[in-house]
């Protein structure tokens, strides 16, 4: 794997050329980190990155496709899309929603789900009944019509796709959660911290957060390439980001439409930032996955 | 007496299963008294309420169990009178514990530094670094190498012994006046558990803390304690000094159960073993729960069960044998 140039399998067989220089990156995941840097570079800097307005095209030069590829020009380097807007400037605006929805809605999904799981499951009795049978509720329901339903009720705005999309997706991590801590809270070192007068309280923060916080972080890089797709299936019907505004999401959409026609590039720019972005941030979870581990830490 | 610690008088806790029809007297009628810097032996085979006796001392019974009758008393204090909170700043503070399994004990999250000094700060508002530093001079004093570095490493680089004796740490940390011990030694090896037990003893010498040892290993009562609890079927069916105990034991099942001791330089004969089950605590057989195991059972014991017999001055018996 590349991902880990300073792990001693890529320093042995491998000719000193191809080595990266070592500057203090050991055991850092290079690759998730470098994308994702970029992403939010760009997405920070889009006004000044971008080489045209993402929401103003000209009917003139509609469906040009990319540079290199035949009738393409380097003014628009991936083309430009129905209404004849520059895919690339699109692309960027679009990282600084698409990454501001996903994030925050996985935020606030997984610390709303798993304050709940922990309380639902630590305190059990009616607390747990409560939260588990909205959990129940909620997972019956079948998450994009709810999203959708919502989202008709408050109408669309990029602000209301985050608390929606939450608001969908908090009960995976109450779920999971829950059974974690179920299992967590008959271990000796809970009981320990019982005998030892600690309160409640003190042993679902400092004894049951941190062991889930492992089960966490990797649900949420799950679910980031999930909440982008539920944004992407939200704007495509109309209940999402609203139109003129850029979102990966969105142009996906959109580009289905030209895809018969052969505007390949219209689909297949956001679906590799999507893609990646959301490599990038599994891959970073998985890291931080053993980095949080003591066991794991060391080897 | 006035030197008492703690005070059991006639102390039961019952699990109440299926909707009151199964009553399990898991301890029963126990009166117990632990003296400042003494050592009590509570022995039993698996089943017989030793564990719950720990945890009812602690009030910390599972929600199916309860204390259904008598008094608790710590220092002087009633304890089955104290609300919650009172409980919790006892509990790890007063009155410590070390869990059947400490190797499973600590977070694997933390530092050990961290967890010893977890109750410091938790009783003692410590600050952080005050807690590291008294995490240190404990680890120190429960004689682990290098105490100073070991405080920023985690439980899984230790080995089984000296995570023990970190939950040693852990336990006399904010110097309680009783430390519980259930059946610390079971999960160690031979040589390490007489390494635990030394440390154990030297702590409670040092501190002058009193220390309830449960265990089902006679040996390691004869070893460390003044004064020894035989129970079966959830009550104390023997109390006494150690010596006397294991001098004259007065009950069968005492008896029974130090004959079972493996001896060094004895004959070649078989090691004698106790027939039979102990009784189903729900459905209690009329008079004596040891009748139908005892050797010498007379029919007396199957009408009525014993009372406690004072036999010498904190010598008592429930036998019939016993009977002055």
């Amino acid at each position: 794997m590349s991902a880990d140039p300073a792990s001693p399998s890529a320093t042995t067989g491998t000719p000193a050329v191809f080595r990266l220089p070592r500057i203090r990156t050991e055991g850092l995941p290079l690759v998730p980190i470098a994308i994702l840097l970029v992403l939010v570079v760009l997405a920070v800097f889009a006004d000044v990155v971008a080489p045209y307005n993402p929401e103003v095209g000209s009917l003139a030069q509609r469906f040009k496709p990319p540079a290199w590829v035949a009738g393409g020009s380097t003014e628009y380097l991936l083309g430009t899309d129905h209404i004849g807007r520059d895919v690339l400037s699109r692309l960027i605006f679009g990282a600084r929603v698409s990454m501001m929805v996903g994030f925050t809605a996985v935020v606030i999904a997984g610390v709303l789900g798993s304050t709940l799981g922990i309380l639902s499951g630590y305190l059990g009795g009616w607390v747990d009944q409560v939260v588990m049978r909205v959990t129940d509720t909620w997972l019956a329901l079948p998450a994009l019509t709810f999203a959708i339903f919502l989202a008709a009720i408050v109408g669309p705005s990029e602000w209301n796709i985050v608390i929606i999309l939450g608001a969908v997706y908090w009960t995976r991590y109450a779920r999971v959660i829950r059974g974690e801590v179920l299992s967590l809270k008959e271990r000796d070192f809970v009981r320990l911290a019982i005998v030892a007068g600690c309160s409640k309280w003190t042993i679902m923060r400092r004894h049951l957060l941190p062991n889930v916080a492992n089960t966490a972080i990797v649900l949420a890089t799950l679910m980031l390439g999930v909440v982008i797709v539920s944004e992407a299936a939200l704007s495509f019907l109309g209940v999402g980001v609203p139109p003129p505004k850029p979102a990966w999401g969105l142009m996906l959409a959109d580009g289905k439409k030209g895809l018969m026609a052969g505007y390949w590039w219209l689909t297949v720019f956001p679906g590799v930032c999507i893609v990646l972005m959301v490599l990038a941030a599994n891959l970073l979870g998985d890291w931080l996955r053993v980095k949080l581990d003591p066991q794991l830490r060391q080897l | 007496m006035s030197d008492a610690l703690l005070e059991l008088d006639r102390l039961s806790a019952h699990y109440v299963t299926g909707r009151g029809t199964r009553v399990v007297k898991a301890v029963d009628e126990v009166s117990l008294t632990l003296r400042k810097g003494e050592t009590l032996g509570v022995v039993g085979e698996s089943g017989s309420g030793k564990t719950t006796l720990a945890l009812a001392i602690l009030r910390l019974l599972p929600t199916a169990a309860q204390i259904v009758s008598g008094a608790m008393r710590f220092d002087g204090e009633d304890l089955l009178a104290k609300s919650p909170a009172e409980m919790r700043r006892i509990r790890g503070k007063r009155i410590a514990m070390i869990l059947q399994d400490p190797m499973a004990s600590l977070n694997p999250l933390f530092t050990v530094g961290d967890q010893v000094g977890e109750t410091l700060r938790v009783h003692e508002n410590a600050s952080r670094r005050s807690a590291r530093e008294r995490a240190g001079a404990l680890l120190k004093s429960v004689k682990i190498p290098a105490a100073v570095q070991r405080l920023r490493e985690y439980p899984h680089q230790m080995s089984g012994g000296m995570r023990q004796r970190i939950v040693g740490a852990i336990a006399i940390s904010c110097e309680p006046q009783l430390l519980i011990a259930d059946e610390p030694t079971t999960s160690l090896d031979v040589t390490i558990q007489a390494q635990y037990l030394k440390l154990l003893r030297d702590i409670q010498r040092e501190h002058g803390l009193a220390l309830i040892f449960i265990t089902h290993n006679l040996g390691i009562v004869a070893r460390m304690c003044d004064s020894v609890a035989v129970m079966y079927a959830g009550r104390v069916i023997e109390a006494g000094p150690v010596r006397e105990i294991f001098n004259a034991p007065l009950h069968p099942y005492t008896r029974a159960l130090i004959e079972s001791i493996p001896r060094m330089g004895g004959g070649p004969e078989r090691l004698t073993a106790i027939d039979g089950q102990p009784p189903d605590l729900a459905v209690l057989p009329p008079g004596c729960s040891f009748q139908a195991r005892c050797p010498r059972v007379m029919d007396h014991c199957r009408e009525e069960a014993p009372p406690v017999f004072d036999v010498a001055a904190q010598h008592s018996a429930r036998c019939w044998l016993a009977r002055p």
